[in-house]
């Protein structure tokens, strides 16, 4: 007798059967590698093949993000106190730091409503689309690495010790991201407004994050920083490429064990929601 | 031999919809919410259906069937009675609401061909991608590239963007690539041929090939003729139910039935012989058939002899002698037109009253029923004289034929 794989399709909440949905989140993961990788290929290929300066483009955005806060303090409009390097330099490495958790905060729900035409008409493991959108995040900090790389030898800030944890505050950085855009996903898809005020809220938290100013030690302002556990992964990944503090590795690395935890919730979930908003989704 | 086993098993299967978007939406939050608590009160039993809340309508309701190897099942049925919805149950889009879907082996589907292109890019470079959403491995699609071109004949376009293909190019290049996967159950929604004839050949001897694989097909069509000839069985959903499961000619019959009622009931239009469409010189004033022996009838079978009479009455003074312009339409559009301004009858200038007769001695047309549409013009200046419509013959269809007309035809070989 032929061993041909079964499928069932019933109304029960995969959860009432956690053993076989792990099997089957993994299982799905595993067959998605290859379309994953196809469909980062594919939207690179395409994304700066209608224009004429190509992959220029692909490094503007990060630098005009920073250039404002540096022109103001250089103009003495807005003073900000003394940081461990150059201002400048200060100012646009935390806004490239910053910029690959927004990045990665907001791929999931990006990547996912693009591919609604897809998953609307054909069956395939879905996990290949936040492959594709993490592969794009990663693609993405690369980029910012070589401006990063650009910003410390125009500045002659010489690499600390410390810069081989730099990859640890990047590393959480995306993770928590990440996360947090691919728990926003589902509900996302159904309502617009979740799109509409993502910006605006990552561009409120820009301000409450030590980004373009260095953290304050005390008063109001200090204590809404405490909060933030975006704050302590911007400081240190920041301080780790340029100054060599030595962050608080274990506020890190606690960080970044929650936002695993959390990623696999988020992982479950968007695994349960999607086939609802496909079936009312339409065509 | 591969054995006669059961690949899809339907069982008892729902799903329901919401008419409200907005409602639709919330209660999306709601199943979401539901599954998350697997425990909670608010899970409906699996197998029985859960009451509708607002605005909800069955779509799919209480549906089953079963598929075994090689055999192909057709699904017919109204717009919105709940093919599609089905078939992207049976795909795995959706989740039924109720009842359960086992199905054995890999699932194919030949309903988005050309997902996952990317217009900009290549023909070459989104076999890759679309290979890649079907399931094919890179050195599969590598193995089997050059075919793929050649099947979908658009070498000399391969490198070009996707966008300045014509779309049979580009369907041509997704059926090529869907050639390709190697399914155990393969779900077709209206697409069984795409191209010019050539290609369309080609397309159903791909099919032919899987089904001589072991290929079990579901296949959603319109056409009736494809379905007969394709399927083994079928199934006809009405409004989400099943209205018959099983013999194929019962069920397209069934089906025909039903879409004929539709049109008697509905939107048929009626004869009005108390107006006059024209100038009215000379005007209808009521028609009937009658069959060979000259009894009144309303209902004839195919191939009898029936004459159509019309009454008149001149009602003015003629100029030149008036021709009548005779159609005959089925459901579908013209099917015969008789006479015209050119090519009239001479009766010349007609008695004050009498009637028009028009014999045909076999009447050759395969449909549920024919209408008459019939006009009186001026020959010399086109004035229409008097125009009705809608005058309808019904006919008895015997044998399986789905033509629009049965012949005698007689048969060797040398």
């Amino acid at each position: 007798m032929l061993d041909l794989p079964v499928t069932v399709y019933s109304p029960e909440s995969p959860l009432k059967n956690p053993g076989l949905l792990l099997k089957r989140m993994f299982r799905d993961l595993i067959a998605s590698r290859g379309l994953a990788w196809r469909l980062f290929v594919r939207d690179r290929s395409a994304q700066f093949r209608q224009s004429v300066f190509g992959y220029i483009w692909a490094f503007v955005p990060p630098l005009i993000a920073s250039l404002p806060f540096v022109f103001l303090n250089a103009n003495g409009v807005v003073s900000i106190k003394e940081t461990p390097i150059p201002y400048p330099a200060f100012a646009i490495i935390g806004t490239l730091i910053w910029q690959v958790f927004v990045d990665a905060l907001n791929t999931p729900l990006k990547t996912v409503a693009a591919a609604k035409p897809m998953l609307t008409r054909i069956n395939f493991p879905r996990e290949a689309l936040l492959l594709s959108g993490l592969a794009t995040v990663l693609f993405n900090f690369l980029i910012r690495l070589v401006l990063l790389v650009a910003v410390m030898i125009w500045f002659k800030i010489t690499p600390p010790s410390t810069i081989v944890l730099f990859p640890l505050g990047i590393l959480a950085l995306i993770c928590l991201g990440f996360t947090i855009g691919v728990l926003l996903t589902p509900l996302g898809l159904l309502y617009n407004d979740i799109q509409q005020m993502i910006p605006m809220v990552t561009m409120f938290l820009m301000f409450l994050t030590p980004v373009v100013y260095p953290k304050p030690s005390g008063g109001f302002a200090g204590r809404i920083m405490e909060w933030n556990p975006v704050a302590p992964l911007i400081t240190a990944s920041r301080d780790w490429l340029t100054t060599g503090s030595n962050g608080n590795v274990s506020q890190l690395a606690c960080i970044l064990g929650v936002a695993i935890l959390l990623s696999f919730v988020g992982w479950v979930f968007y695994r349960l929601a999607l086939p609802h908003i496909i079936s009312r989704s339409g065509n | 031999m591969k054995s006669n086993e059961v690949l899809v098993r339907v069982d008892k299967v729902s799903k329901k919809f919401c008419r409200s978007l907005k409602k639709s939406l919330w209660y999306g939050v709601n199943d979401i919410v539901a599954d998350l608590l697997p425990f909670s009160k608010r899970t409906s039993n699996g197998t029985a259906q859960s009451p509708l809340r607002s605005s909800e309508f069955w779509a799919v309701n209480n549906v089953s069937f079963e598929l075994r190897r090689s055999e192909c099942i057709g699904l017919i049925g109204h717009n919105g009675a709940g093919k599609t919805t089905l078939l992207k149950m049976l795909n795995g889009l959706i989740t039924p609401d109720s009842g359960r879907i086992e199905m054995r082996g890999r699932i194919g589907a030949l309903i988005a061909l050309g997902a996952g292109f990317n217009p900009i890019l290549s023909g070459r470079e989104n076999i890759y991608v679309n290979g890649a959403v079907l399931g094919l491995t890179k050195s599969q699609i590598d193995a089997k590239i050059e075919e793929i071109i050649d099947f979908a004949e658009i070498r000399e376009f391969i490198d070009a963007p996707v966008q300045s293909y014509s779309s049979g190019m580009a369907v041509r290049l997704g059926f090529a690539i869907a050639a390709k996967t190697d399914p155990d159950v393969l779900l077709l929604d209206e697409v069984l041929a795409v191209g010019d004839v050539a290609f369309q050949a080609k397309c159903f001897n791909t099919l032919a090939e899987f089904r001589e694989r072991g290929t079990a097909f579901i296949l959603v069509s319109h056409n009736m003729h494809q379905i007969s000839r394709y399927c083994d069985k079928v199934l006809y959903l009405k409004r989400g139910q099943i209205a018959h499961s099983g013999d194929r000619e019962t069920g397209i019959d069934t089906f025909l039935r039903d879409m004929h009622q539709a049109d008697a009931n509905g939107s048929a239009e009626r004869t009005d012989w108390s107006r006059v469409y024209g100038s009215g010189k000379v005007a209808f004033t009521a028609a009937r058939f009658r069959d060979s022996e000259g009894r009144e009838v309303n209902e004839i079978s195919v191939g009898d002899s029936v004459t159509l009479e019309i009454d008149y009455e001149r009602r003015g003074d003629l100029p030149h002698p008036p021709v009548l312009d005779l159609i005959m339409r089925d459901r579908e559009g013209i099917l015969f037109q008789g006479t015209n301004i050119s090519e009239g009858h001479p009766f010349g200038f007609l008695n004050v009253n009498g009637h028009f007769q028009v014999q045909f001695p076999a009447l050759p047309i395969n449909a549920d029923y024919v209408e008459f549409f019939f006009c009186a013009l001026d020959k010399q200046s086109s004035e229409i004289l008097d125009w009705k419509r809608h005058v309808r013959l019904n006919i008895r269809r015997t044998g399986a034929s789905h033509g629009k007309l049965q012949l005698q035809t007689r048969w060797s070989a040398l």
